[in-house]
């Protein structure tokens, strides 16, 4: 294998790995505070992608947003806002029909109950959009460029560039302004927090909020890499998403964007050396193999069992 | 609690036979061996064959129940071990119809010997693999068991489809010049049966003989309940750590859930794969972890019961809807529009209905009691003092300290 195709499996990896970080981080942030796999995550994904879609159709009727570039940035940014929104929107309606109710269950019920929003998003999606794939709407060129013999296109960078720097406004975020450090306190110890006057419900409401819009984020930047969005997109970059916040330690934000573009690399590398078929399968087993040998990921700590 | 306890003993005995139960039972004996016939003398061979997706699906959810109800195991992947049986019970059939055709004695009945040496084979490969799955994840829980499980049943899918020299990839087998024999029994069961208009067709055969299959599993899985090993499951189930303290060994009882779990699937799997005599990697995929996940915690986890009610909801119900609309009986009510656009929408309100459920009924629609009382404490006052007896325990305050 020569140099140019292990640059140009690196190059997809990165984009890749950009989708796989920003997913990741929804399930990290929801797992370091309530401690659950939010299995609807990935119809978020989804609907991120559908809105994103719906939004561009639409506006894209009005010739403000199509005649000049600054009108299709426009567009796009809208898009982008939309699908964000409406999503995050969703997430919060999640938690507090779905997951708040069960908040002192057994472990069981609530990721039961995040099976079941997932097979609901998923379906509604089905039946009251499309049961095919959809192609997504570019309406801008994208531009080729060869540098050191590997093709590198104006959306890869664009999709990378954006995703760093989401990745950074949530790590301000989190490490510097009061809420983040209120949801780090909650992450910490609920009950804690809530005695030192920390709206617990309204931290997990919002949790719920970004880490979703952040995945939709991801649905439309997935939409516009691959041109077709479909009901069932985000089973398996939901599933490989989670691998990657395990990856990088689940409920660790530096530990998802880590995990995420380790294992967009890795899954690159695979797919150009091994074979594109079995791809998925390597993801699933690097799961399982950190899983087993070290639940607490690259950058996470080593989980103690409670009694 | 002593008077709670004894609630649970006499739930746990059979029970007397008391008219109404027996009633009942012959009710439904009635509807599970009289209906199909119903069905395939009026020609509706559809409810026919229905009935027999049923029966598979409730072997499955009686099988997954044992994982999840019983040991409190979420297994997400629980299709690995039906597709393990379907594709070893297939593949190993071939070599083995090849080696029974060289036996002279057997003669023209040689190939309908091979799904009845197939069916304890499969069920030994789904037990196999519940080993291989079981072993690694010994000391994971709750949601990451149910993560690792799910990638694991998308690891056996993924090679299903891909390593197509031996299992025909996406296409499935059987492959073209091969072709899955029938079972032993099937022709004399439809000769010795059809009297005059009423033919007993292929279907009906293996329906019956899927709810034998089923009767077999509801016996073996109540007396693993009273058995030693059952009570392991729930006391491990209950708290993992106080199980092992007073000498239940986790990793035994752990596997053994996981085996005698995936050996149903196994079962499930060989005896739907004989009976359509076709299967491809997509039978086999995460939506029917799902499904059979969603009958248990619908019919209520731990009861096998349960577990039956809920794959007839989840299998039938929107057929038996359609089927019930187009009665005279019935026509009030629903009209066949409506009943299929309610098969449409199956999915949407079984994701829904798990949702409601955890909120407002956990334990299902017929738990056991035991699980009930774990899931959802009847009584605020048990749980509140259940908390204070934590709270007494974890601050040690007016106690005398035990420890040594």
């Amino acid at each position: 294998m020569s140099m140019e195709i292990i640059g140009q499996q690196m190059v997809n990896g990165i984009t890749l790995g950009g989708l796989y970080a920003l997913i990741a981080l929804g399930y990290t942030l929801v797992y370091g505070i309530l401690l659950l796999i939010n299995f609807a995550h990935s119809e978020m994904f989804m609907t991120g992608a559908y809105v994103g879609y719906f939004t561009l159709i639409g506006l894209s009727k009005i010739d403000f947003f199509t005649s000049s570039n600054v009108g299709l940035l426009l567009l796009y940014v809208l898009a982008f806002l939309a699908g964000m929104i409406v999503t995050g929107l969703l997430g919060m309606l999640t938690e507090r029909f779905a997951y708040r109710p069960l908040r002192n269950a057994p472990r069981l019920a609530p990721l039961i109950s995040a099976i079941g929003v997932s097979l609901f998003l998923q379906n509604a999606a089905l039946l009251w959009i499309s049961s095919r794939s959809i192609p997504f709407p570019i309406l801008f060129e994208i531009r080729q460029d060869d540098i050191a013999g590997v093709n590198v296109s104006s959306m890869q960078i664009l999709i990378v560039g954006t995703t760093i720097l989401l990745l950074l406004v949530l790590d301000t975020f989190v490490s510097k302004t009061r809420v983040g450090k209120a949801m780090r306190a909650v992450s910490q110890d609920r009950e804690a927090a809530g005695l030192m006057g920390v709206n617990i419900n309204y931290i997990i409401a919002l949790t719920f909020f970004i880490g979703p819009a952040l995945g939709g984020a991801a649905g439309i930047f997935s939409g516009m890499y691959y041109g077709s969005i479909k009901y069932n997109m985000g089973f398996i970059p939901g599933i490989k998403s989670f691998t990657a916040a395990v990856i990088g330690g689940i409920g660790n934000l530096r530990g998802a964007m880590l995990g995420g573009f380790t294992l967009g690399m890795i899954e690159a590398l695979a797919a150009g050396f091994i074979s594109t078929g079995y791809k998925d399968v390597i993801a699933f087993a690097i799961l399982i193999l950190v899983l087993v040998f070290k639940p607490g990921g690259l950058l996470g700590e080593s989980v103690v069992e409670k009694v | 609690m002593g008077g709670s306890k004894m609630e649970l003993r006499t739930e746990l005995d059979t029970g007397k036979w008391t008219t109404k139960r027996i009633v009942s039972y012959v009710l439904l004996a009635l509807v599970v061996v009289g209906l199909p016939i119903y069905f395939q003398s009026v020609g509706n061979m559809f409810m026919v064959r229905i009935a027999g997706v049923i029966g598979i699906y409730v072997l499955l959810s009686l099988g997954l129940n044992i994982v999840v109800g019983y040991a409190g195991l979420l297994d997400l992947g629980y299709v690995a071990f039906y597709g393990m049986g379907a594709y070893a019970g297939v593949l190993f059939g071939f070599v083995v119809q090849d080696w029974l055709r060289s036996l002279s004695f057997l003669g023209d009945k040689a190939d309908g010997f091979t799904f009845w040496l197939m069916l304890p084979v499969a069920a030994l490969a789904g037990a196999i693999t519940g080993l291989a799955l079981g072993t690694p994840v010994l000391r994971l829980r709750g949601d990451y068991l149910a993560i690792v499980t799910l990638g694991f049943g998308e690891i056996v899918r993924i090679f299903l489809t891909n390593y197509s020299k031996l299992t025909g990839g996406a296409a499935g087998l059987p492959r073209v010049g091969e072709s899955i024999p029938a079972a032993a029994g099937q022709q004399w069961a439809i000769d010795t049966f059809s009297m005059g208009d009423f033919v007993f067709t292929k279907n009906l055969f293996w329906y019956y003989l899927i709810v034998l299959l089923c009767l077999f599993a509801v016996f073996v899985i109540r007396r693993l309940d009273d058995s030693r090993l059952g009570r392991s499951w729930v006391a491990m189930r209950e708290d993992e750590v106080a199980a092992a303290s007073v000498g239940i060994s986790i990793t035994k009882t752990k596997l053994w859930a996981f085996s005698l779990g995936a050996m149903w699937g196994g079962i499930a799997g060989v005896t739907y794969a004989y009976w359509i005599g076709f299967i491809s990697p997509e039978s086999f995929n995460f939506m029917e972890s799902v499904l059979i996940c969603c009958m248990i915690v619908l019919g209520g986890m731990g009861s096998i019961r349960g577990a039956v009610l809920g794959a007839v909801i989840i299998a039938g119900l929107p057929e038996i809807i359609r089927w019930l609309a187009t009665l005279d009986i019935f026509s009030g009510f629903i009209t066949p529009e409506q009943a299929s656009l309610l098969g449409d929408y199956r999915f949407l309100i079984f994701g829904g209905l798990m949702v409601v459920m955890m909120a407002l009924r956990p334990q299902g629609i017929l738990p056991s009691k035991r699980r009930a009382r774990e899931l959802h404490p009847i009584d605020e006052s048990i749980k509140e003092h259940e908390d204070q007896q934590i709270w007494e325990a974890e601050h040690n305050t007016n106690t005398p300290n035990h420890d040594l």
